[in-house]
């Protein structure tokens, strides 16, 4: 097991030298000065932009500001922002548990809706709900998420007033500090009154379309998973038992079904944080995406390289990590090439 | 879409049927309703986006200033002049939705062809290569599906510039894994096969047993991909419009029209509502479409 660890994580070093590599390339081809960029266009003296270009380590050979990068990278340091000065790794772990917040949610939305939706369809096969499901998914799976963000906002924010438009809660009838960074903890930590139903409610409509994705996938999933387990011996001898249909469904089925979904659910990270820049976009929710959204407005590119890279590094990690889960639940794979 | 020429290959691998391979093709591919459903939709588009110049009844750019932000006719205050209505700037919206046809199914395909061709190129060398060269390509595509999409698009853009060319760039790379895994794949399950094996012995070149002998066997799964590949390369390259880093004003890109209309839609939904339907309509219909070409062409992977 942990060797069969170990060659998985070390099939992923070339992938993180290589990242490195193309996000420090990157930088160096976007057009624009970084030194311009912090000074503005009205120009500098000569002597100041020499000296800015010596504290950003610019005026070093290439091949130097490259091992000068892999090593600050190696130590945590991801770069620092040319708008605020703040370190990279500093605002991305300010703004990243906003977007695991909306993201879980958004998951767990999916997930609550599309697993029984997905069964029933099966269990039901060829009924009104199974052709319902299936078309539903069809143009949940194809929907351009930035606009069903829109729609819903004007329906539900603007015509019936159910829900607010953007943020994470009410600036004006609540403030506390962040404790943990989850704007639903840290409203119930605060105390105050009505806090966390506002952070509730402004949690809906984003995690409605981030969601809308992985639950068209999931409820598809699970649908045809199901119907294959349905059709197995051991789910007759089950039946033929007598057990009760919601037994055998629920347990027997459901257990062996839900194999590829959990799947599914670990490949659809990369998804997930993706759909997320659109979605903080629209909502303006404080998070990873949004930031890296505005980093290009603002041509702040390392905080746009730190950012890539350790969203990309996330990635990666929770790949493996999933991977390596699965070897462990199957030993069979554990083998494979 | 490349069905028609591709069929006849992706049907030889099987066992010879009675039925025409096409004839065989076409009555499975009937069978699915909604494939049926799809693909008419999908030829009316796709005729509204040849024909774009002669069925709009104005430029896409053309202003109209004394008529912005009319709603459509069925709403009120509409004008038979402009039946969906006018933008911010007086743009016939009907016109733009029609010229935005054509630019959103031009991008979908463009992707589609480059990422197939060099897909196709990149994971036969892979497997037929094998070891350091094999590694190297593969490693670069875990390199690619490493990074989001939507960021790895939008990095691409922030290098090369925001346009439309570039987003058909940005797109293509990122889905290019796709196409280079899967053909890798079975084109390792084929080499070991006897035909492979035959066509070797006989004297065939290395280009020939790649092109002419592996390649019309690993068809089937690729069509169904490039199929889905098209739907997807239109929502990706509708993203980057609405957020600016796709096609430029006034190009009637239908990402970048939500992007111009955001502000409005308290005021005037419709103008809202619109592109976004428009991208929504195309992009089910190629999904209904590619779910019928899956059924038909790959038994294998066949969704009960």
């Amino acid at each position: 097991m942990i060797k069969y660890f170990l060659r998985r994580l070390a099939l992923t070093l070339p992938t993180f030298v290589a990242l490195m590599f193309v996000t420090f390339v990157m930088i160096r081809l976007v057009p624009g000065d970084p030194v311009e960029v912090r000074t503005g266009e009205r120009g500098i003296a000569p002597e100041r932009l020499a000296q800015l270009r010596h504290e950003m380590g610019l005026d070093q050979p290439i091949w130097k500001q490259f091992v000068d990068y892999v090593v600050g990278l190696l130590h945590g340091d991801f770069g620092t922002s040319l708008v605020t000065s703040e370190k990279v790794l500093t605002e991305f772990s300010v703004l990243f548990p906003a977007t695991i917040e909306l993201s879980l949610c958004a998951m767990l939305f999916a997930v609550l809706i599309g697993v029984p939706a997905g069964v029933i369809a099966a269990v039901k096969r060829g009924g009104p709900f199974d052709h319902g499901v299936m078309g539903a998914s069809v143009i949940g799976f194809s929907m351009p998420i930035f606009w069903w963000g829109l729609l819903l906002i004007m329906l539900v924010s603007e015509r019936w007033g159910l829900t607010p438009v953007s943020g994470r809660l009410d600036p004006i009838k609540f403030y506390f500090d962040s404790v943990t960074g989850f704007m639903l903890i840290d409203s119930i930590l605060s105390g105050q009154e009505g806090a966390f139903l506002d952070a509730v409610q402004h949690l809906i409509l984003p995690t409605i379309v981030l969601g809308t994705i992985p639950l068209a996938v999931i409820a598809r999933i699970t649908r045809s998973s199901m119907l294959e387990v349905l059709s197995e011996d051991y789910v007759r001898t089950a039946r033929a038992k007598g057990l009760s249909p919601f037994r055998v469904i629920g347990l027997h089925a459901l257990r062996n079904a839900m194999i590829p979904v959990v799947t599914s659910i670990g490949l659809q990270i990369g998804t997930l944080l993706a759909g997320a820049v659109l979605t903080e976009t629209i909502f303006s929710w404080p998070g990873v995406g949004k930031w890296l959204i505005e980093s290009i407005a603002r041509r702040d590119y390392p905080a746009l390289q730190g950012g890539i890279m350790l969203i990309s590094s996330i990635v990666i990690m929770v790949n493996l990590l999933v991977d390596v889960m699965y070897g462990a639940i199957n030993p069979r794979l554990r083998h494979a090439r | 879409m490349p069905a028609d020429t591709a069929v006849p290959a992706g049907a030889a691998a099987r066992p010879a049927a009675p039925q025409s391979p096409l004839a065989e093709f076409w009555s499975s591919f009937t069978e699915n309703r909604g494939a049926v459903f799809g693909m008419v939709i999908l030829v009316l588009i796709a005729l509204t986006a040849v024909f774009a110049d002669l069925i709009a009844p104005y430029s896409p750019i053309e202003q109209f200033r004394d008529f912005t932000k009319l709603p459509p006719v069925w709403d009120d205050g509409g004008n038979w002049r402009f039946p969906l209505g006018t933008d911010a700037l007086g743009r016939d919206t009907l016109s733009r939705l029609i010229h935005g046809a054509r630019i959103s199914l031009f991008i979908g395909l463009s992707v589609m062809v480059v990422s197939v061709v060099i897909g196709v190129c990149l994971g036969l060398v892979a497997a037929f290569a094998g070891g350091t060269v094999d590694s190297v390509i593969m490693r670069v595509m875990d390199l690619i599906i490493a990074v989001p999409s939507l960021v790895l698009c939008i990095l691409v853009v922030a290098v090369l510039g925001p346009s439309l060319p570039n987003t058909i760039w940005a797109v293509t790379i990122v889905y290019l894994p796709r196409y280079v895994r899967l053909v890798r794949a079975s084109a390792l399950s084929e080499i070991g096969k006897d035909y492979v094996t035959a066509a070797r012995v006989v004297g065939a070149g290395r280009l020939r047993l790649m092109f002419v002998t592996v390649l019309p066997n690993c068809i089937a799964p690729l069509i169904v991909q490039a199929a889905l590949g098209v739907s997807d390369a239109i929502l990706e390259a509708a993203a980057l419009g609405f957020l600016g880093l796709g096609a430029q004003p006034p190009t009637p890109e239908w990402g970048s029209m939500l992007a111009d209309s955001r502000e409005f839609i308290r005021s005037d939904p419709w103008i809202v509502t619109l592109p976004g339907l428009a991208i929504l309509i195309t992009v089910v219909s190629i999904n209904l479409m590619g779910d019928g070409l899956r059924d038909a062409l790959d038994p294998k992977l066949k969704r009960s």
